[in-house]
């Protein structure tokens, strides 16, 4: 009967409770909402960084990643892809070259980091294709020799067009300057400008030949898992399998995001519990204008044999229950926010520049996993824990004879 | 038999600063299925002395005995079960909990000495019954005259069969025919069921049921009239 009470009490003055209902769900719809635009964020920009740059788990010669020189190769990278094709794990693998090398036009020229890939394997591992529109030209589907995709950004730096000839320049395996002139056969554009600008992509034989590199050997194999869940677990097999190499799960390679994933995880219950930190006070408010309204009620219960452990558990439970009934709105209208808001997207396409400068895209989907949900219904009970202690308190040192004869 | 035991019972407020002595020196005793009413003006002490009795306040000096258990000694926790299982309380402004009907404000107490369900909603419509509520159990009090309210408010007091029925001014919020058919129900239990009622009242209808009447004045009883 004390749920049942408490559930009827809460409701004695409507008007008092949902002011506090609708101040809780709106405050609670603005965290989540808000933790789930943030996170909407850092998720689109880990996707996109493991499907258009790193993968989930890359393989290098252990001297490679400290500098980035064509000797340091994978000498049997064949066998390791045959190998890794294998695992149940592992959905694909690309092997690649990654040279730096110097592009020149006849107006400008700047560095640029050289990927030599195999087109049908690498539209595999990586949707870099994916990001070349129609008119831009596609992802070495014509078969000719020295052909070169690059980034708008580049393109534009070099006054590169379609079918625009770029002359690169590179060290080859015996030390010697060698170099080529490429024809831009695509142009993309990701939404990771400082990517763009860095990288560009020709046929892997194009740059062995001209650098005399041994076509069974690799710089870079990436490798695409089923389940973005098992990377650490695969890449601990991996790197078991293959000790001679260095193997990197994309946390590793990209350790900023790893760190900005971590801290937001954080972030979220940080801004969540501010907010009910702050609706904290008004529930409290709330609960001791009630407690005061009834201290004749009380000083009857306490005097026909309600014990403090009752009397405190009925304030406490009325304080929970309001605050659970708000906390309830709040995540269920947040939750169908989310929801809509995470289909259709919210084009933040007036400051694409500034996100896309950090690697962000301006179409941000809010999402948020319901771990996070399961969280916040704590954090509000908690609050209603906490909230309910105080004017509790108040009641359980009411005198049942004054209390029962005070003129309210 | 003696239901109650009252020996130089004193309570003094305030005794740090002006001491006040509400109660200087009782000794009284009640026998089972007394109908006994306190009598005095306002300030002479009536209610300090029910409020002793119930347990709701603990005495300066002197003893009280409920059932050969002395509760004077009491800590304040044991004082609530013992309310709880050997005291009814009626309360001038009833004091009925708004958000239930008259059934479960009648049901609460039983609640509280965790009866089961069936049981404590049966003895919830008797008791209903013999207060001449039937047909209104699934009221709630709003929608109740005060005279009805204080009618569940006795039937609330019987419901955990209580060893006696302190009733403070039960009358004063009632008119005439209310005051009337509620004495008559308390005189009724009082005789058909043996229940024991100490009222502490100015009410003269009440005073004439009594059949003992205690006139208390200055905190001391100045005389004791069994009709």
């Amino acid at each position: 009967m004390i749920w049942s009470i408490s559930w009827k009490n809460i409701w004695r003055n409507k008007l008092r409770s949902l002011i506090v209902v609708i101040a809780i769900t709106l405050g609670l719809l603005a965290g989540v909402f808000s933790s789930a635009l943030m996170n909407g964020i850092i998720e689109r920009r880990i996707r996109a960084a493991i499907e258009n740059e790193v993968s989930h788990i890359q393989i290098h010669n252990k001297n490679f990643m400290e500098n980035i020189e064509i000797g340091y190769n994978i000498n049997n990278a064949n066998e390791i892809l045959d190998k890794l094709a294998s695992f149940p794990e592992v959905k694909h693998v690309s092997k690649r070259m990654k040279i730096t090398a110097m592009a020149n036009t006849p107006s400008q020229g700047t560095g640029v980091n050289l990927i030599g890939v195999y087109p049908e394997k690498e539209k595999q591992v990586s949707s870099l294709y994916k990001y070349i529109n129609d008119s831009s030209g596609t992802y070495f589907d014509a078969k000719k020799k020295n052909s070169i995709v690059v980034s708008q950004k580049f393109a534009d730096k070099l006054n590169l067009n379609l079918r625009s000839k770029v002359v690169l320049t590179f060290v080859g395996t015996d030390g010697t300057l060698t170099g080529a002139a490429f024809k831009v056969v695509g142009i993309f554009k990701t939404s990771n400008s400082a990517f763009d600008e860095m990288n560009a992509f020709v046929r892997f034989d194009d740059l062995a030949r001209l650098t005399n590199f041994d076509t069974s050997s690799a710089h870079e194999i990436a490798i695409l898992l089923n389940d973005k869940n098992q990377t650490n677990e695969v890449a601990a097999k991996i790197a078991s399998a293959f000790p001679q190499q260095s193997t990197m799960t994309w946390l590793e390679l990209q350790p900023d995001l790893g760190m900005i994933a971590e801290f937001l995880n954080l972030w979220l219950y940080v801004f969540v519990i501010i907010i009910l930190l702050a609706l904290g006070f008004g529930i409290v408010n709330t609960m001791l204008m009630a407690v005061l309204e009834r201290v004749k009620e009380l000083g009857m219960l306490m005097a026909v044999g309600m014990n403090k452990k009752r009397v405190f558990s009925m304030i406490m439970l009325e304080t929970i229950f309001l605050t659970l009934t708000g906390g309830a709105l709040g995540m269920l209208v947040g939750a169908v926010v989310v929801y809509v808001t995470g289909e259709t997207g919210i084009d933040f396409s007036a400051y694409a520049e500034g996100f896309s400068a950090i690697g962000y895209e301006s179409i941000v989907y809010p999402t948020i996993g319901i771990d996070y949900y399961l969280g916040v219904t704590s954090l509000v009970i908690i609050t209603g824990v906490f909230a309910s202690i105080y004017p509790a308190r108040k009641a359980l040192k009411l005198n049942p004879s004054e209390a029962i004869r005070t003129e309210m | 038999m003696k239901v109650i035991e009252i020996k130089n019972l004193h309570k003094i407020y305030d005794e740090s600063t002006v001491p006040v002595h509400a109660v200087n020196g009782i000794d009284l005793s009640y026998e089972e299925g007394e109908f006994a009413a306190i009598v005095g003006p306002s300030g002479s002490g009536k209610t300090t002395m029910l409020n002793m009795l119930g347990g709701l306040d603990s005495p300066t000096k002197g003893e009280i005995t409920i059932n050969n258990i002395k509760i004077s000694d009491m800590k304040p926790s044991q004082l609530i079960d013992f309310r709880l299982n050997n005291i009814g309380f009626v309360f001038q402004a009833y004091n009925l909990i708004p958000v239930l009907t008259a059934k479960e404000n009648v049901e609460f107490i039983m609640q509280l000495q965790k009866w089961p369900k069936e049981e404590r909603a049966k003895r919830a419509l008797e008791l209903m019954k013999a207060v001449g509520l039937e047909g209104r159990e699934n009221s709630r009090p709003g929608k109740l005259s005060g005279g009805q309210q204080q009618r569940v408010a006795v039937a609330r007091a019987l419901a955990s069969k209580p060893k006696f029925i302190l009733a403070d001014e039960p009358t004063a919020n009632l008119d005439s025919k209310s005051t009337e058919t509620l004495l008559d129900i308390m005189e009724k239990l009082n005789k058909e069921e043996n229940i024991t009622f100490i009222f502490s009242t100015h009410d003269a209808r009440v005073v004439k049921k009594a059949r003992r009447v205690i006139t208390v004045e200055d905190g001391k009883v100045i005389s004791d009239e069994n009709k």
